[in-house]
């Protein structure tokens, strides 16, 4: 794997953005479609300009970077708002709010932030005010993207969020959460204790997970609570969360026994494996040797050192059959660890038959 | 060298194997398809168009491809992906070459160098002529008949303000045309070569015009915007061409543009220029010929035509 990272231009530029004055137009030619397709491109272009080498990078590559930073740019601007239009939805209400990923990257200023694309707003109630903060968004013009009775049990019963609310004039989303994991998850993180630790931001209604436990939501979502498909970006925040609070003295010490007290252990292995060998991230000996001990049985391992970057890293492997193999393992994983067997076999089932069902495009 | 210099069954072989890096003014894109029935009109109406040569960096990396059927007995489609991801739902198979068509406008719409406006354009004397409009406004097809009546074509679907220069870049990709439009266009120029029509799309039926030789070679000149004409087809009523207040202009061009709202500042200043810089009007008219008499007018009395528009709005 080691080999993979230095190989790998994508993984390369990522680990040493002055690595992006040495490419060949051929190897940005394959470059861009693939950091386009993880959405890392404006992250490139945030690096180039810090980096201060931007104007130097071939002309067609300073396009399509300057394309993607405004896309990023909008986005933020975006975020920001609808975060203002929550806080404004919300203010009657007494429950705290947390923000979660992209998000709280953008609120709390952290280097994760920088040319990172958010899809859905992401927020934590607690779950006693769950309902009273559906109702208030919904009356503030968020509605349902669902209305299918299933989608809706489905959720409700078995998932850590609502079902997706989209606003009616903006058409943005909000996932509202209760909890980081699925309450049917082999994982169960307990949210009152996330809610101990959260950090309020700059004297509103609105937290932020404390920094070991933003480090452990990511690997969570990551290895615990999806199929990995084209996730490097979601690597990248890890990478970037580490990098950001080594600075801080406790941050290290304390990773490991924080995940161990929030059943979390699994996936900070994988994520701290992941971040070293894919992109070089440094950390202490201590805490990689100490976080070893939530490791699965070495088979298992290695099979996810196979699976992982071809999951992550779109176009990493050119056997388009292997990606596929992996693509497929990785997904009844995701399902595997969601839920129990016997929850887990109808849905899947019904996914199967909707799909095969005419008229569903 | 162009796409019409290689053999069809060269293109053909190219286009399946490693693909076609084709250009249509500011993009490059690289086309790969296996499907046999693709290479024939791709190779027919993209004829004059340059072959990037190879070693350069292509925008738009696409793929139609097949799409594996569910179970045996469903119908046969075909997905269109951008950088290897799909970037919408499959369609019919039989509207392979439609779905190309759909999707390379659908690349455009991340090239935020530039203003996007869903509108026609055309140039003549180095003057744009911009024509925005919703679907079924009839823009395609006024696009076309200005294009036969000697108008440079600009592009069909989309056009491109630059946001430093606010020049109007050319694409001259195919005139997408539907149902009775295709007709319309077939007997006001009875030679223009046609590429196969899909039929019954969510849109009817869809065929596609071959851009006139000069336009595509002319594809790398910009124009500077002069005119925005919103144009409505309405059967039966007398032809109408009112000036329209900057005001009302900008709002329908902010509302039919693509990227103002991603663009941010960028994208207000370029609007602003562009309707500084244009006579803007609406246009209801029931006969194609008219129409283009009409908007010849405006283009050949720029001059005298810009007092007027200035002292009606």
């Amino acid at each position: 794997m080691r080999q993979l990272c230095d190989a790998d231009p994508l993984l390369r530029v990522l680990i040493r953005p002055a690595a992006m004055i040495e490419l060949t137009e051929p190897e940005w030619e394959a470059l861009l479609p693939r950091a386009r397709a993880c959405h890392l491109l404006a992250r490139l272009t945030v690096e180039a300009r810090a980096g201060g080498f931007a104007g130097k990078l071939p002309a067609r590559v300073q396009d399509h970077l300057a394309a993607a930073s405004t896309v990023a740019a909008h986005h933020e601007r975006t975020v920001r708002w609808e975060i203002n239009r929550i806080q404004r939805a919300l203010q009657h209400l007494d429950s705290p709010i947390m923000l979660l990923k992209g998000a709280a990257y953008l609120a709390a200023g952290l280097p994760a932030a920088r040319g990172r694309l958010v899809g859905d707003i992401d927020i934590m109630v607690p779950r006693n005010a769950l309902e009273t903060v559906e109702r208030a968004l919904e009356s503030a013009g968020w509605q349902p993207t669902t209305f299918a009775p299933y989608d809706q049990r489905y959720y409700r019963t078995w998932m850590h969020e609502l079902p997706p609310l989209r606003h009616r004039d903006r058409d943005t989303v909000v996932d509202v959460h209760h909890a980081i994991l699925p309450p049917t998850s082999r994982l169960k993180p307990d949210p009152g204790e996330l809610w101990a630790a959260a950090r309020p931001l700059g004297g509103s209604r609105l937290h932020v997970l404390a920094p070991t436990d933003m480090v452990l939501h990511a690997a969570a979502h990551l290895f615990h609570d999806g199929d990995l498909h084209r996730s490097l970006r979601d690597l990248v925040d890890i990478r970037d969360l580490l990098i950001c609070f080594a600075g801080q003295s406790h941050f290290w010490p304390s990773l490991v026994p924080r995940a161990a007290a929030l059943h979390l252990g699994r996936p900070l292995f994988y994520a701290l494996r992941h971040c070293c060998c894919l992109l070089g991230t440094p950390m202490p000996e201590v805490v990689a040797s100490a976080a070893a001990r939530f490791a699965p049985p070495s088979p298992i391992v290695r099979a996810m050192d196979w699976l992982v970057p071809n999951a992550l890293i779109p176009g990493s492997s050119d056997a388009a059959a292997h990606r596929n193999v992996a693509g497929v393992l990785l997904y009844v994983r995701s399902h595997w660890l969601r839920m129990p067997p016997w929850l887990l076999v109808p849905h899947l089932a019904r996914q199967a038959l909707l799909r095969t069902s005419p008229g569903r495009d | 060298m162009n796409v019409g210099d290689l053999s069809l069954g060269l293109f053909a072989a190219q286009l399946a194997a490693r693909g076609v890096a084709i250009r249509w003014g500011p993009f490059v894109s690289r086309i790969v398809s296996g499907l046999p029935e693709l290479a024939p009109p791709l190779h027919l109406l993209y004829a004059d168009f340059p072959l990037e040569p190879p070693g350069g960096i292509c925008d738009f990396h696409v793929r139609v491809r097949p799409r594996s059927r569910s179970v045996p007995w469903s119908e046969r489609r075909v997905e269109f992906l951008l950088d290897h991801a799909p970037a919408f739902p499959p369609f019919s198979r039989k509207f392979a070459l439609a779905v190309l068509e759909w999707g390379l406008n659908w690349c455009v719409y991340g090239s935020h160098r530039f203003l996007l406006i869903h509108a026609a354009a055309v140039e003549r004397d180095g003057r744009a002529l911009l024509l925005p409009g919703r679907p079924g406004a009839g823009k395609s097809t006024l696009c076309a008949a200005l294009v036969i009546a000697g108008w440079r074509l600009l592009s069909d679907e989309l056009a491109l303000v630059e946001l430093q220069e606010g020049r109007v870049r050319a694409i001259a990709r195919p005139i997408s045309l539907k149902n009775d439009s295709i007709d319309i266009i077939r007997d006001l120029a009875p030679d223009t070569v046609f590429g196969p029509p899909a039929v019954d799309t969510h849109k009817g039926t869809v065929a596609h015009m071959k851009p006139p030789s000069p336009s595509v070679r002319r594809a790398g000149e910009t124009a500077v915007p002069d005119c925005i004409v919103m144009p409505r087809f309405v059967g039966g009523e007398a032809l109408q061409l009112d000036p329209v207040s900057k005001a009302n202009a900008f709002w329908a061009i902010a509302d039919s543009s693509l990227n103002y709202e991603i663009l941010g500042e960028a994208g207000f200043t370029a609007l602003v220029r562009l309707i500084d810089e244009c006579r803007c009007y609406a246009l209801t008219h029931s006969d194609i010929n008219e129409a283009v008499a009409a908007l010849d007018q405006l283009s050949r009395e720029a001059e005298v035509s810009k007092e007027r528009y200035a002292a009606a709005v």
